[in-house]
């Protein structure tokens, strides 16, 4: 019961990630049906901005993920600016070569400045370094930090997306982006702002990643990256909600197999769960089937 | 005989009845008019008649060669095969595909090489697509398409294409022909030649139709009887003159205030 | 008609050969070194991969994301019974076998998720491939990630040749079948290609068993070849190379996939001097030709005769205005 336990916290700390990551696939998507596969590289580049921000201007925890968010911000809305926005009117698939040509342009081009090699964070000092114990469970304070900015992020997310403005016409453009336009809705700033938020979220990622796993490197958004798209596509694609509850529930099945199965092949099961979901129920667990009009 | 016999045909979307107890006979050779207002499951019912959607009630039977046979719940490419074919309202050609090759993929159901041949272009292969083409020609020239087997069935004119589509679903070897507002779009001597072509193939093809059609000159020119359907139910049915005088119809066109204007 | 045929064969067993005789001159004379020939092997088993998912994406219209996947069950399958069996059959055999094991899983997998349209395929079929890597991974047969090493090698340019002339004629006869018309009319409009007769699940379950078959004969001739294998060498990214050489060509291109494989090898080729740089440009490239070609090279367009006099004609239209002009 305590392992269970134990594991639970664990898998909660992981699927908040997982989460975080999976809400700016589900948005982007929701809105331009992208597989945005550049995301996962965002969400490197928010894990070294970050780093240098501790390593070599030594602030906090909290300044150094804003600051990580704000420039994943610039650096998400920059991306669809240049390499998805004159694609407007092309077909999916040459978007999604881009996608994964813009991905590959980070990974590498990162790679070239700051090298291959594994970078490790800073450690946290202080109260952040401590933990605790539950009833034989233990917790550290920074797997209660993931999981409080991860809650406060996506209140703050579902904020937006619900009572603003700029959050309604996201909704707007993500059902019918035609429609939205011809009421006066500026589509154009309206992609802009999603990929924003949603590159923000992964920027928070990064750096909640790096303090958690203590290294990082170039090629790390690569399969974190696959799997919040995973999670994505598990809730059901293009609902934030099923975003969250698929990152959840990704992390926990993927600590549990860790914890009692095989570790070697937790990967594998996330994905032939994945395989299942779609095929049982391809709209994910919260989406709704939907039959192409004849 | 009776071709087609439709038996309380109901479909519901969730809680919304789109189609309900719809009864139609259609007999050998008659050439069938189906109308209603916008909205009134016309096209519900092609999808339904052709597996689109697999109805919630009732029975659909199809006789070819005297033997009837329900349909009802197949699958699209079964019912095809079962004798029923059809043209679709929003065009739905191949576009990226010449004129040819649109015909030519209505035909594979019955050629006959394999594989092998396939793969290898063996003397079966040659023969039997020799014989192919031959046989997409003949029908391209009755629709007046043979002058452009080759081009793309995107580059058609808008009139041409609902040809193509007429010569797509004849080349499937029908012995039910639904047409889905063959004439939508077109202007008079576009629908007038038209018009003589649907009488034509039926009278070639001993092709049994169901049109759907606005335009009701076209329907009461060339139908032999009515159906007209509202909100999913079959209101009236009879030759164009009893359709033309049935206060039900009337009403459902015009509204309801028809009698007190 | 027949005659016709007859001459289209000639002609293209003819330019075949002359291909085939041209560089094994070259390299009987020396000129082709063993670095251009690996480059070679490169070339011809990215023609088989490209042309291979191109029947199933570019034709077929069924975004598959797991290309690899099949490409190293076809590796493995053949490296290991080559190794059991170091002959030249024991070789033909391993090839067939992977093939055919490629083949199977293909239609294994296919049969399921063949259902899910456009993205969730995408995603099913990467899953899908994801797995066998890790399997393959924690297999001791296969010996993990440390990889199998010292396949006998076998493959050289005749064979080279045969197996990849061999694939691109099979799929283009395949395509100008009236099966292989069913395949691209569930591209062009499903619905309409089901109303018209076509078993829909039947074509998308068969073109993408032959695509993995095809894949699985490219493993065979990379273990081969290469005679070494680890799991990571087939992982997502190889899947995205190959699905890149596919939208370069242009999707539904056989001559697009044809040209693009040997252009992304020369490109790969030229930035071999950079090392640190080659992904940064070669990504940076993707980028722009894809802002500025998104159809790809060839868009869905074959080169052919017909193809060339257009281009003659275009040409000569330009060039006929410049005289007036003068």
């Amino acid at each position: 019961m305590e392992q269970f336990l134990q594991q639970l916290i664990n898998g909660l700390s992981l699927g908040s990630i997982y989460a975080l990551i999976a809400l700016g696939y589900t948005m982007v998507y929701g809105i331009i049906k992208l597989i945005n596969f550049a995301h996962c590289d965002v969400y490197m580049i928010g894990a070294y901005v970050g780093y240098a921000c501790m390593t070599y201007f030594h602030l906090g925890l909290l300044p150094s993920m804003l600051i990580a968010m704000a420039a994943c911000t610039l650096l998400g809305m920059a991306i669809e600016k240049i390499a998805y926005k004159p694609l407007r009117n092309a077909t999916r698939i040459a978007v999604l070569i881009t996608a994964l040509g813009v991905s590959m342009f980070l990974e590498y081009g990162t790679m070239f400045f700051v090298k291959a090699e594994v970078r490790a964070y800073p450690s946290m000092t202080g109260w952040m370094a401590q933990s605790f114990q539950v009833g034989g469970v233990n917790i550290s304070m920074l797997q209660v930090i993931i999981m409080a900015v991860t809650v406060i992020l996506m209140i703050l997310l579902q904020f937006i997306v619900k009572r603003t403005r700029v959050g309604r016409a996201m909704r707007a453009v993500s059902l019918d982006k035609d429609a939205a336009e011809l009421m006066g809705i500026n589509v154009n700033s309206t992609i802009s702002f999603t990929f924003a938020l949603g590159s923000a979220l992964a920027g928070a990622a990064g750096v909640l990643v790096g303090v958690y796993y203590n290294s990082i490197n170039p090629l790390m958004g690569m399969l974190p990256g696959i799997k919040a798209f995973v999670a994505a596509v598990f809730g059901g694609i293009g609902l934030i909600p099923g975003a969250m509850v698929g990152g959840y529930a990704i992390g926990m099945i993927e600590t549990m197999v860790d914890g009692y199965g095989n570790s070697l092949y937790k990967d594998a099961v996330v994905f032939a769960i994945l395989i299942l979901i779609l095929i049982v129920k391809p709209a994910g667990l919260l989406g709704k089937n939907t039959r192409e009009k004849v | 005989m009776a071709i087609l016999s439709v038996k309380k045909l109901t479909k519901s979307f969730g809680g919304l009845t789109a189609v309900s107890n719809v009864n139609m006979e259609l007999q050998e050779g008659e050439l069938v008019g189906l109308i209603g207002p916008n909205g009134a499951g016309k096209t519900t019912v092609f999808n339904l008649l052709t597996g689109v959607y697999e109805p919630t009630a009732g029975t659909v039977t199809l006789t070819r060669n005297g033997k009837g046979k329900e349909i009802q719940g197949m699958k699209p490419f079964n019912i095809c095969k079962a004798g029923m074919s059809r043209t679709f309202q929003n065009i739905r050609l191949f576009k990226d595909l010449t004129v040819l090759d649109n015909v030519r993929i209505a035909m594979h159901q019955n050629v006959k090489y394999g594989l092998a041949s396939a793969f290898l272009h063996l003397p079966a292969y040659a023969k039997e697509e020799a014989q192919l083409v031959e046989k997409c020609m003949e029908l391209l020239r009755i629709v007046h398409l043979d002058g452009k087997a080759g081009e793309l069935a995107s580059n058609l004119p808008y009139g041409e294409q609902r040809h193509l589509e007429i010569a797509r679903a004849l080349a499937t070897d029908p012995v039910v022909l639904l047409l889905d507002e063959p004439a939508a779009g077109m202007n008079p001597a576009e629908t007038a030649q038209l018009t003589e072509l649907i009488s034509w193939i039926r009278k070639n093809f001993q092709l049994t139709i169901l049109l759907i059609e606005h335009d009701m000159s076209l329907v009461m020119k060339i139908c032999e009887r009515i159906y007209v359907l509202d909100y999913g139910m079959i209101i009236a049915s009879g030759t164009p003159e009893e359709i033309k005088a049935d206060k039900k119809v009337i009403e459902a066109y015009l509204g309801e205030d028809v009698n007190d204007a | 008609m027949k005659n016709m045929l007859q001459k289209r064969w000639l002609k293209t067993l003819l330019s075949l050969v002359a291909a085939y005789g041209v560089v094994q001159l070259l390299i009987a004379v020396g000129v082709i070194n063993d670095y251009i020939q690996a480059t070679i092997a490169t070339i011809c088993i990215n023609m088989v991969l490209a042309v291979s998912l191109n029947l199933i994406t570019g034709f077929t219209g069924q975004f598959s994301l797991g290309h690899a996947g099949f490409m190293s069950i076809g590796a493995y399958v053949c490296g290991i019974i080559t190794v059991a069996n170091p002959t030249l059959p024991g070789f033909l055999l391993g090839t067939l076998a992977g093939a055919v094991t490629a083949a199977v899983v293909g239609f294994l997998v296919g049969l399921p998720t063949l259902r899910l349209r456009g993205d969730y395929l995408a995603i099913a079929t990467l899953g899908m491939s994801e797995i066998i890597r890790i399997v393959f991974l924690n297999m001791q047969i296969t010996n993990g990630a440390a990889g199998l090493n010292g396949i006998p090698q076998f493959v050289n340019w005749t064979w080279m040749f045969l197996f990849t002339a061999g694939t691109i004629l099979l799929i283009v006869n395949f395509l100008h079948s009236s099966h292989g018309r069913a395949c691209i009319s569930i591209r062009e409009d499903e619905i309409a290609a089901e109303a018209m007769g076509i078993n829909t699940t039947k074509y998308k379950v068969m073109s993408f068993t032959i695509g993995a078959f095809f894949a699985g004969v490219a493993g065979a001739m990379y273990a081969s070849y290469f005679y070494f294998l680890k799991p990571d060498l087939f992982n997502f990214q190889k899947s995205v190379d190959i699905l890149v050489i596919v939208v370069l060509g242009g999707m539904g291109s056989i001559s697009g996939s044809i040209i693009a494989a040997v252009l992304l090898a020369v490109i790969s080729t030229v930035l071999q001097s950079f090392p640190e740089l080659r992904m940064v440009i070669y990504s940076l490239v993707l980028v722009i030709i894809m802002i500025f070609r998104p159809q790809g090279l060839m868009g869905s367009r074959e080169i052919s005769a017909a193809l060339f006099r257009k281009w003659g004609e275009g040409l000569k239209r330009v060039f006929g205005k410049e005289k007036e002009r003068v």
